[in-house]
């Protein structure tokens, strides 16, 4: 059974784009068909950090409206051919999206894909609920400070109330949190909230944690998914994360410096 | 929906509806002799003339219409209004009363079962000046919320709320009744919302935004650090908060 990943936060720029394209190359590697989809439409950004910008013939917003059909518009990545992506369109606004046309075309995806990840914008407005709304699992990305850690406090609270699966009773979607752009020197200094203290605030299962590192701008600018770079840091945070989802046993890493500490932390639970 | 709220967004609106909750005279009536009315009213006004001078009044006509005593909602206004009361409402009254009042600009409140003993104490209970959305008190029923209320999210329980995970900041939880919270609370905690002074709140880890006794409220600057990270108890004594550890 196919299942659908929202990738969202409610804040913008704690790196949701990254992740979308991360976690979609990761379960593609690990053999399972994927697709991903940009919902940022009118700011679409996806298809810049998969490389694939050059190749976008039709879009998202072409598909709804009936112009291209889904295989036309999706666009096979070149890295790997389990991986498919669906780019947004660039000169239209959110409000282009329906959920009848969104609902349909994830039920097409979902007869083929194993998972289909869906890459939100941020805010809380259209755009965003309609990636979420016909979730399965959702993946909160949040950076270790406050205004990020309660807009994801607030988007958990529509995941929980305003998705098909809270509005039709069924089983509520999955939450896991990413703490991303995490730099234990600087919690350290007291700059950061840690991990507990944002565990704390969201009660949350902790996916994984993703370090501040260099190798994800290198990632974006070159147009590869940072998992690709398997000596970056950020790169093996993400592939821990993907096999942590399909639920391998991987300790947390890149938590602290001195090891150890994760004992203390995840023993208490 | 983002549509609207941009478009409303780009003219900034003049008005706005707010609820809150007041606290109004109640006048309860057991006798429906107009003449002795008015005799006891003054009576009452004279020991108090600044306190009764232009203050708004219900008028409650539940112990009449249990006893089918009929009265004469035109002169029972006229008679208010001529000691310097300023009728604002009516409740417990019959469809007809309710009509006559209302033809008098009176609005009309539903009943509410009132358990207090005595005249002078019911005169004391505030009540909202909205028309209550639940008049049934007697039907008193506990929400249960086993999940965190986050940011943004808002409950309403019609009695007593009892909630067993925590309350994020930006969240708002309201209760005509009790409210209790075995996670931490760093939302708003609003107990006792329709005037229920007795109403408690009880919470397991206190960092709330604001906490609020029937309209009695504090914010969390007034909340001290020492009472925090400890379960407490709020509740109202003589209009004043009181926060104890339990």
């Amino acid at each position: 059974m196919a299942r659908i990943i929202v990738v969202t936060s409610g804040k913008g720029g704690v790196g949701k784009t990254t992740t979308s394209a991360a976690i979609a190359m990761g379960l593609a590697k690990k053999g399972h068909k994927t697709a991903v989809i940009d919902f940022d439409v009118g700011l679409r950004n996806l298809d810049l950090i998969m490389g694939c910008e050059r190749r976008v013939v039709y879009d998202f917003v072409n598909v709804i409206n009936g112009e291209a059909t889904l295989n036309q518009a999706l666009i096979r990545d070149k890295n790997c051919n389990l991986l498919y992506i669906l780019p947004a369109s660039q000169t239209r606004d959110k409000d282009a999206l329906s959920q009848e046309g969104v609902g349909k075309i994830l039920d097409e995806l979902k007869k083929d894909f194993k998972y289909i990840v869906c890459d939100s914008p941020a805010g809380i407005e259209k755009g965003a609920h309609l990636a979420m709304y016909f979730a399965d699992d959702a993946f909160i990305v949040t950076n270790p400070e406050v205004s990020s850690v309660r807009d994801s406090d607030r988007m958990l609270g529509i995941l929980s109330s305003k998705s098909r699966r809270a509005e039709q009773n069924e089983d509520p979607i999955k939450e896991y949190l990413l703490l991303s752009r995490y730099s234990p020197d600087r919690v350290k200094l007291g700059e950061m909230l840690s991990v507990e203290d944002v565990q704390e605030i969201l009660s949350l299962h902790l996916l994984g944690v993703i370090p501040e590192s260099k190798s994800v701008l290198n990632a974006s600018n070159s147009g590869t998914p940072v998992i690709l770079d398997e000596k970056s840091d950020a790169g093996q945070a993400y592939a821990d994360i993907v096999a942590r989802y399909l639920g391998e046993d991987k300790p947390h890493r890149f938590i602290d410096d001195k090891k150890g500490l994760f004992g203390k932390l995840f023993g208490r639970k | 929906m983002s549509i609207d709220s941009q478009q409303n967004s780009n003219h900034s609106p003049i008005l706005e509806f707010k609820s809150s909750t007041f606290s109004v005279p109640i006048l309860v009536l057991a006798s429906n002799d107009i003449i002795t009315i008015e005799q006891q009213l003054q009576d009452k006004v004279n020991l108090a003339p600044e306190f009764f001078k232009n203050s708004p009044l219900v008028f409650d006509l539940q112990e009449l219409n249990k006893h089918d005593l009929d009265i004469d909602i035109t002169a029972l206004t006229k008679i208010i209004r001529k000691l310097g009361l300023l009728p604002i409402g009516i409740r417990g009254g019959s469809t007809q009363q309710n009509k006559q009042a209302l033809e008098l600009g009176i609005p009309v409140h539903s009943g509410h079962t009132v358990t207090a003993s005595s005249e002078t104490q019911k005169q004391q209970v505030p009540e909202p000046l909205e028309p209550e959305l639940e008049s049934e008190a007697d039907a008193i029923t506990t929400t249960m919320i086993t999940h965190p209320v986050r940011s943004g999210q808002c409950i309403y329980a019609a009695g007593d709320l009892v909630i067993l995970a925590q309350v994020s900041a930006g969240a708002e939880i309201m209760a005509e009744g009790n409210i209790h919270v075995y996670g931490s609370l760093r939302g708003r905690a609003l107990a006792g919302v329709q005037g229920n002074t007795e109403a408690r709140i009880f919470c397991s880890d206190l960092q709330a935004e604001l906490i609020s006794i029937a309209g009695n409220y504090k914010i969390s600057e007034d909340l001290h650090g020492a009472i925090s990270n400890q379960p407490v108890q709020i509740y109202l004594q003589n209009h004043t908060l009181v926060i104890k550890d339990i």
